[in-house]
């Protein structure tokens, strides 16, 4: 019996202010507090509050048979208990349901399982133990930052005792297997594997709205249609951005209408059912073992790193980051760790990504900076500042 | 397509851009076949005229009196059809020069004093240069009149009067870039003129049309914007790799004048050396503003990091491009902006203000408010302390230079020609 398994991801970036050569040594706080209170308010009453509104009415509606899994990062769980309150309620009413998984993820949205796995471990649990106090669970399937995944990403998490990991469905890896099946990692025994089917997700994530898209207007029923001609596999995993319900494609798009009918209309079809990561991997054993030697991500067409550190900046900026470690466990001190790992938050190099820059696209959309040469200005200023401040440095004297 | 183009410099005496890009875009239009008779209002020395047909207005005869009466200016450029004639106000007779500019190149004395082509003179200038349009426009057959910046309105008009033939105006600056809100009524009143009665405009800049729009009324369906482009030359690549190792350059390039912002870059080179103190600061170019800036610079004792080159042409620009580490543009207000783009042709990562036209095409430049004194500060600073900031830029930026060329901008033209001559 087929299933559908749908994960949103929950993440909003501590953003920064704007923090200039003059501002360092000078006791200035990083984050631009204002911005990201506006910012997440504004997302709550587009996309949180109403979408979990939805989202609860539909698991009452199909008594249970409707299931979702939510990974939400530390560093936005932060802020809404800081700011919004009540979205974080309405995700508990969800997770009272029984008919929601939170996966686990690392705390502060970082790229620490490629630089520095003490430091990936150690966000891995501050998040777990953050899910399991606010809703109750103990997450057993892992999903790395942007879907980042390689083989030793993955015997790292069959160690660290999870059941189940998620990765892009890429073409490059998957050649001609169907992204529809469980799968096992290459070097793993227990641990399996659930690859996001891309066209499926993103008709919605990206396409839904796009007026010169063929399929223009995408409808739960079309929707469901392609779902049910599905043959001979076993689960359609649908993972995307939360943000997707009324902030990428805003409410008058019918993304909301939509969602209203997703359920119903899969739902028509006796065969198939919806289940979350943790049931899919219960009741399916793998079909084979994938090797997926170099890392993947869910990103951009190359679906690969090269969004966050793919150009010289990008590495310069990440390398100085984790270069750091050492320094910064040496201080003992539990304010400046927050610091480096808020530092951590993987969009700070995605703002400086050069890639698309030109051609203006979904990068730009998410950047809060005019180009990836401000982000990256503002971030070495920023880190220069936190260096000075790790070495109880007074004043600085210049690049030479 | 033939086209009679009037122009007020062209290479190698320029004092600004408005000659380099008059010779990028002829040279991209006659590579598109179009034919270019060239009108320039005197000459001195040789001009690289290899693609279009040169003419100077001073070698054209007229009779000074021809001024206020349009039926008497009709007598006058018939009278223009004898070979000799005394040349107005000279007493000296001269013969009119069609067959290219080598004849007037061998009388050459010297070259330009190019401080003064801007001069006070000007409009008079302007309006002499505009008489002698009508007797070229009656020798020449062309199919349409392209006149660049208010100095040829008259010219362009007066073309057309004679020829019935469209007239276009090319906005390269207007009155509001070169003088803040302190403007010259009468060239305003010329600029308005040539805008309201051109058959069609053509701006440097979306910024430079929307000023067209908001202070001159002109409707924008009439205006058509073409952003200028970039020569390469060989010259460029023998003179790269000339930068020092001890210590960075920031170079400021063009006219020290309030259009260009040069006491911003004085600030900003203030507020760099307190964080970066072997930072060297160059501002190359003349200007009126040139005394009270190297005053300025002495009352902050910024002497010994901050020179001052004077005006410099041909092999020194090249030269100064090639050993600097940064170019700044803090331009107040920049209709295009070409000196970005030949800055980037050697490599070196620019800064230029959001306030002009060029910040329009380049992406792979940092940009900042002209009065943002702080943020510029902070963004040269960064440039002189981040490699990566500058490898990334350059390699990004020579991608990007390469799809910047005279061609595209000749095609609009040529397709605003094709539409005005229906």
């Amino acid at each position: 019996m087929p299933s559908v398994c749908c994960y949103f991801q929950v993440h909003q970036p501590p953003r920064h202010r704007h923090f200039t050569f003059f501002d360092i040594d000078k006791g200035v706080a990083y984050e631009d507090e204002e911005t990201n209170m506006q910012i997440l308010k504004k997302v709550a009453e587009k996309c949180y509050l109403p979408a979990n509104r939805i989202m609860l009415e539909l698991i009452r509606e199909y008594k249970k048979e409707f299931r979702i899994a939510f990974s939400i990062t530390g560093v936005v769980l932060e802020q809404m208990q800081k700011i919004n309150p009540d979205v974080l309620d309405s995700f508990k009413r969800l997770a009272d349901t029984g008919c929601v998984e939170f996966l686990n993820e690392t705390y502060y949205h970082s790229l620490a399982s490629v630089y520095s796995i003490r430091e990936f471990r150690e966000q891995v649990e501050l998040h777990k133990i953050r899910i399991r106090e606010l809703f109750g669970q103990n997450p057993k399937t892992f999903r790395n930052t942007e879907l980042v995944y390689n083989n030793d990403l993955a015997r790292t998490v069959e160690k660290m005792r999870y059941k189940a990991i998620l990765a892009e469905g890429a073409d490059h890896v998957l050649g001609w297997r169907s992204p529809n099946h469980v799968y096992q990692p290459l070097g793993c025994k227990k641990i399996k594997l659930l690859l996001k089917n891309y066209r499926l997700s993103d008709d919605i994530a990206f396409r839904f709205s796009n007026r010169q898209w063929p399929e223009y207007p995408l409808t739960a029923e079309k929707y469901a249609h392609w779902i049910h001609q599905m043959n001979n596999g076993d689960v359609i995993n649908l993972f995307m951005d939360y943000e997707t319900f009324g902030e990428h494609q805003w409410k008058d798009t019918g993304i909301f209408d939509f969602l209203r009918a997703f359920p119903g209309e899969v739902l028509k079809h006796p065969d198939f059912r919806f289940q979350t990561p943790i049931e899919v991997v219960t009741e399916n054993e793998p079909v084979a073992q994938l090797d997926i030697p170099n890392y993947i991500s869910w990103a951009d067409m190359e679906r690969d790193l090269t969004a966050w550190i793919g150009n010289p900046m990008q590495t310069d900026a990440i390398s100085v980051l984790y270069g750091m470690e050492k320094q910064v466990r040496r201080k003992k001190n539990a304010g400046v760790l927050d610091i480096w790992r808020r530092l951590q938050t993987s969009d700070h190099f995605y703002y400086m990504c050069t890639k698309w820059f030109a051609d203006g696209d979904v990068h730009k959309y998410f950047n809060p900076y005019q180009s990836p040469y401000d982000a990256y200005i503002n971030y070495m200023n920023i880190l220069a500042d936190f260096d000075h401040t790790l070495k109880g440095k007074g004043l600085y004297h210049g690049s030479r | 397509m033939r086209v009679l183009m009037f122009g007020w410099e062209f290479p190698p005496y320029i004092s600004g851009g408005l000659g380099t890009a008059c010779f990028g875009i002829t040279e991209g239009l006659s590579r598109l076949g179009t034919e270019i008779v060239f009108v320039l209002p005197r000459q001195k020395g040789n001009i690289h005229e290899s693609h279009v047909r040169l003419i100077t207005a001073n070698d054209v005869p007229l009779h000074e009196k021809s001024e206020t009466d349009p039926f008497a200016r009709a007598v006058t450029f018939r009278h223009v059809e004898s070979d000799l004639i005394p040349y107005a106000g000279t007493g000296r007779a001269r013969t009119v020069v069609m067959g290219g500019i080598s004849a007037a190149g061998k009388s050459s004395h010297g070259t330009w004093d190019l401080s003064d082509d801007y001069g006070s003179d000007m409009l008079l200038d302007a309006a002499r240069y505009g008489r002698t349009a009508g007797i070229i426009a009656k020798e020449e057959t062309f199919d349409v009149i392209h006149g660049h910046d208010w100095m040829t309105v008259h010219a362009g008009l007066e073309a057309r009067r004679f020829s019935g033939r469209p007239y276009i105006y090319h906005v390269h600056a207007l009155e509001f870039d070169r003088s803040g809100e302190n403007i010259n009524r009468r060239v305003y009143e010329i600029e308005r003129q040539g805008l309201e009665s051109a058959d069609h405009v053509i701006s440097v800049s979306h910024y430079t049309k929307n000023m067209i729009i908001e202070r001159y009324g002109i409707n924008p369906e009439k205006i058509t914007v073409v952003h200028n482009a970039v020569s390469r030359n060989e010259v460029c690549k023998r003179a790269r790799g000339g930068k020092t190792t001890d210590h960075k350059t920031v170079l400021f390039l063009g006219r020290i004048t309030f259009q260009k912002g040069p006491d911003y870059f004085i600030e900003a080179a203030a507020r760099v050396l307190e964080k970066v103190p072997s930072a060297v600061f160059v501002m190359a170019g003349s200007g009126d503003m040139m005394p009270r800036m190297v005053e300025r610079v002495a009352r902050m004792k910024m002497g010994r990091q901050f020179h001052f080159t004077g005006f410099i042409k041909g092999e020194e620009v090249e030269r100064i491009y090639a050993m600097s580490d940064l170019y700044v543009m803090p331009s107040v207000s920049e209709p295009f902006g070409i000196t970005p783009l030949e800055a980037m042709l050697f490599d070196v990562p620019v800064i230029i203000s959001k306030q002009s036209g060029v910040s329009e095409i380049l992406n792979h430049a940092l940009k900042v408010d002209f009065w943002d004194v702080n943020e510029l500060s902070n963004k040269i600073i960064a440039v002189l302390t981040y490699p990566a900031l500058v490898k990334e830029m350059t390699d990004r930026s020579r991608e990007e230079i390469a799809k910047i060329q005279w061609n595209a901008a000749a095609e609009k033209i040529v397709s605003v020609y094709r539409r005005i001559c229906g």
